[in-house]
């Protein structure tokens, strides 16, 4: 699987998972927000536009990500997800904690 | 191998019928059963000698549900037939788990499950990050797990915390977990991940065997009755149990699993921090001296409260936290210490924040009453900020306090297994028996060890029942919270053994009867109900020596009323349970008669009762039938714990063809 990264004004990260983010792929994910906070940029939002399939190790991924972000004083954030993701979010109850977001900058705005 | 796989297929037809003769029986029983405990409860006790009469009479109704719980296990008893072939790229980890086993012992693990034929690769997961180790299994070409540096300083979770760290180190779809002294058989992977292929599927336990056990088994090492017949009763009601070794997981599941939990702990842990947080930030506002830091306070309370009303109304944590924090670290930069004395003070406090580590289990809880005394605190005004902040991040979606923040494999107690398949049961996966032998492990050879392996058993799967009684766990179906139930119901056994015990005693010494009389009213109901509760184990069993069992599930009854005790109260009052690890090298059994010191003493007892008993029926002062009666009770009970005398003599495995 591939990930777009693209470095953002005021200091975030947007990394966009393409098609399947699953336990193969979940460490890569879970690398990509570490290395992004390693680089000063703890803001990092998980465009899920093109995200065809998400298992529960890709959830996984965004919660370690959300820890690694938070700690350094930073937050990550959700947007666009596709149907599949969705239901996916509701099934597990991920919705409680992380809020999808319509579109990037509406995720890089809130708070 | 030849034995168990014959019986994976017997036809179906035989089958039904053998079902339809246990049901039979069941009934038969249930019948004579409640017959019998009814008329004891109503005509039969001895009011004058209530004492001894009504623990009796509670006793034999405690065992009538007994009977009752395994009739219930037995009747959909499932034989599967042959298992579907794999996914063909069905992808495996193996996990071979170890503590301080000796190198010798895992390496042989590690290199017969290295040599499974099924593609897939192994783990050795020390989690006593020995070198030694480290090097032996690296040079078999088996992989190398230790904990990460996430887990410094954080609760560890034992065997749990063990597979959850390993979890996110690999990616295969399946999960063999095997114990480091349980060898696999090369076949082990074809024979189980066929069931898989029912995408419900979230695990398939197969047995535990031990090899280094004479064939009479003088410590009931070996569990053919529970790894048979009552596994394959709760496969037919969807609950086949997890036993903590050989056996395959679905990574999904569990992942899923961790998820759910991770979601539930969060909401409910940042609700109480918040709570603490509005009722601290109140009394320092109350007590704050100058006006601006006052209404910092105040607008920081708000805050809280705001916070609260936000997730009550189903607003995602994540958000409210984050914007809640941002509030917190605004506030504290722009106030500054004001008396550096009392800040010192509340900086020890923040540090020793209620947010700790359960000294048994490593679970992290939240000490809802330190909390609350962490509240009524008398704060500076950075004090309270700064304490606030600490409490939330401690608890926050980050679950900073937790070494990860998701922990597939349950945690709540010390026997990791059975909490996790009851999860797995709640949230609507499905399990499966697979009734072969897969594996050859090893069990502990002396008195000590296999005591403090059944007391770690015990406390753990009470210690799961009482936080998380399966009788109201949301998810689970009827069959389910029975099969569940009956476990932590058989346990509690140890206390009717007391009442067994004593009650002959008691009679043959002293002439005081717990039951009106012996009469042909009593011996008409109490004999049928005692020959239909035996045939049914008989038919049950299905050929099955189930007599070791049913020896040590009497005599070990201090370790069961111990269990009992510790448990209940490191659940209602948070105390310590006194738990090791399982050792699994041979141990000594040079003064283990210490540790059977109760079971010794009631067997000298019986023996003391029953010279007491003749001479007072010899004298005229006791009735013939009576003390009759009460001799074979007596000599029942010494034939039952005779057991314990083979298991002090028992010097460890010598090998095949011995008879101990």
């Amino acid at each position: 699987m591939e990930f777009r990264v693209e470095d953002v004004e005021d200091g975030a990260t947007v990394i966009a998972p393409q098609g399947r983010l699953t336990m193969t792929s979940a460490g890569e994910l879970k690398a990509l927000v570490d290395r992004s906070v390693s680089r000063g940029r703890p803001m990092v939002v998980v465009d899920l536009a093109d995200t065809t399939f998400m298992d529960s190790s890709g959830l996984g991924a965004l919660v370690g990500g959300l820890r690694a972000t938070r700690t350094a004083g930073g937050d990550l954030r959700i947007a666009r997800p596709t149907a599949q993701v969705t239901t996916v979010l509701e099934l597990t109850t991920m919705d409680r904690v992380l809020q999808p977001r319509a579109s990037v900058e509406e995720a890089l705005r809130a708070g | 191998m030849g034995a168990t796989r014959r019986h994976a297929a017997t036809s179906a037809p035989r089958r039904d019928g053998r079902l339809l003769a246990l049901r039979v029986v069941a009934l038969l029983t249930m019948v004579l059963g409640v017959n019998y405990v009814v008329w004891r409860w109503l005509e039969s006790v001895s009011w004058s000698a209530w004492w001894i009469a009504v623990p009796l009479v509670i006793a034999e109704t405690y065992s009538l549900v007994d009977v009752g719980l395994f009739a219930v296990t037995m009747w959909r008893a499932r034989r599967r037939p042959e298992p579907p072939p794999p996914a063909e790229d069905a992808t495996v980890d193996v996990f071979i788990t170890t503590y301080d086993e000796p190198v010798d012992l895992v390496l042989r693990t590690a290199v017969a499950a290295r040599d499974i034929r099924f593609p897939h690769r192994t783990w050795v997961l020390d989690d006593g990050a020995r070198p030694a180790l480290a090097e032996a299994v690296r040079a078999a070409g088996v992989g190398y797990i230790v904990r990460s540096d996430d887990w410094q300083d954080r609760p560890r979770h034992a065997k749990a915390g063990n597979l959850n760290n390993a979890l996110f180190r690999t990616d295969g779809e399946f999960l063999l977990v095997l114990d480091a002294d349980q060898v696999p058989d090369p076949s082990i992977l074809d024979r189980t991940l066929g069931y898989f292929r029912d995408p419900e599927v979230a695990l398939v336990q197969t047995p535990q065997y031990f090899t280094n056990v004479p064939d009479a088994d003088p410590l009931g090492s070996q569990a053919p009755l529970f790894y048979g017949p009552i596994q394959q009763g709760k496969d037919g009601w969807n609950a086949a149990f997890f036993c903590g070794s050989n056996a395959v997981l679905r990574r999904e599941a569990l992942m899923r699993l961790g998820i759910v939990g991770y979601v539930r702990e969060t909401e409910r842990s940042v609700r109480d921090a918040l709570s603490a947080a509005r009722r601290m930030l109140g009394k320092a506002r109350r007590g704050a001296v100058d006006p601006a830091q006052a209404r910092a306070l105040e607008t920081l309370e708000h805050g809280a409260r705001d916070a609260l009303a936000r997730l009550h109304a189903g607003e995602p944590v994540a958000e409210v936290t984050y914007a809640f924090q941002r509030q917190v670290d605004a506030a504290s930069a722009a106030l500054v210490a004001a008396d550096a004395a009392q800040m010192q003070e509340d900086l020890r406090a923040i540090a020793a924040l209620p947010v700790e580590r359960d000294s048994e289990l490593g679970a992290v809880v939240v000490d809802e009453q330190a909390l609350a005394r962490l509240a009524e605190r008398d704060w500076t005004p950075l004090g309270a900020i700064e304490s606030v902040q600490a409490l939330v991040r401690a608890v926050d979606v980050d679950r900073s306090a937790e070494a990860q923040p998701i922990l597939p494999v349950a945690t709540v107690s010390v026997t990791e297994d059975m909490a996790t398949a009851m999860h797995l049961h709640a949230q609507g996966w499905r399990s499966v028996y697979h009734h072969e032998r897969l594996a050859l492990g090893l069990a502990p050879e002396d008195l000590g060890t296999m005591i403090t392996q059944r007391l770690r058993w015990a406390q753990g799967t009470l210690q799961v029942m009482l936080r998380q009684n399966p009788l109201r766990l949301r998810g689970l179906s009827g069959g389910q919270r029975l099969m569940y139930f009956a476990t932590m119901w058989s346990y509690l056994s140890g206390f009717t053994a007391v009442v067994y015990l004593a009650a002959p005693i008691i009679f043959l010494c002293f002439g005081v009867l717990p039951v009106t009389a012996w009469s042909v009213d009593f011996f008409a109901r109490f004999v049928p109900f005692q020959v239909a509760s035996q045939l049914l184990f008989l038919v049950a069993a299905h050929g099955v020596r189930t007599w070791r069992g049913q020896q040590y599930s009497l005599a070990l009854f201090p370790v069961w009323i111990r269990a009992t005790v510790t448990a209940a109260a490191n659940v209602w009052f948070g105390r310590p349970l006194g738990f090791a690890v399982t050792p699994k090298v041979r141990g000594s059994n040079r003064g283990a008669w210490r540790l059977v010191r109760p079971q010794l003493a009631a067997m000298a007892l019986l023996v003391v009762a029953a010279v007491v008993g003749v001479v007072r029926a010899g004298t005229g002062l006791a009735p013939w039938v009576g003390t009759t009666v009460n001799l074979l009770w007596v000599a029942y009970d010494l034939v039952v714990l005779s057991v314990i005398v083979s298991a002090l003599r028992y010097r460890g495995y010598q090998g095949a063809g011995e008879e101990s």
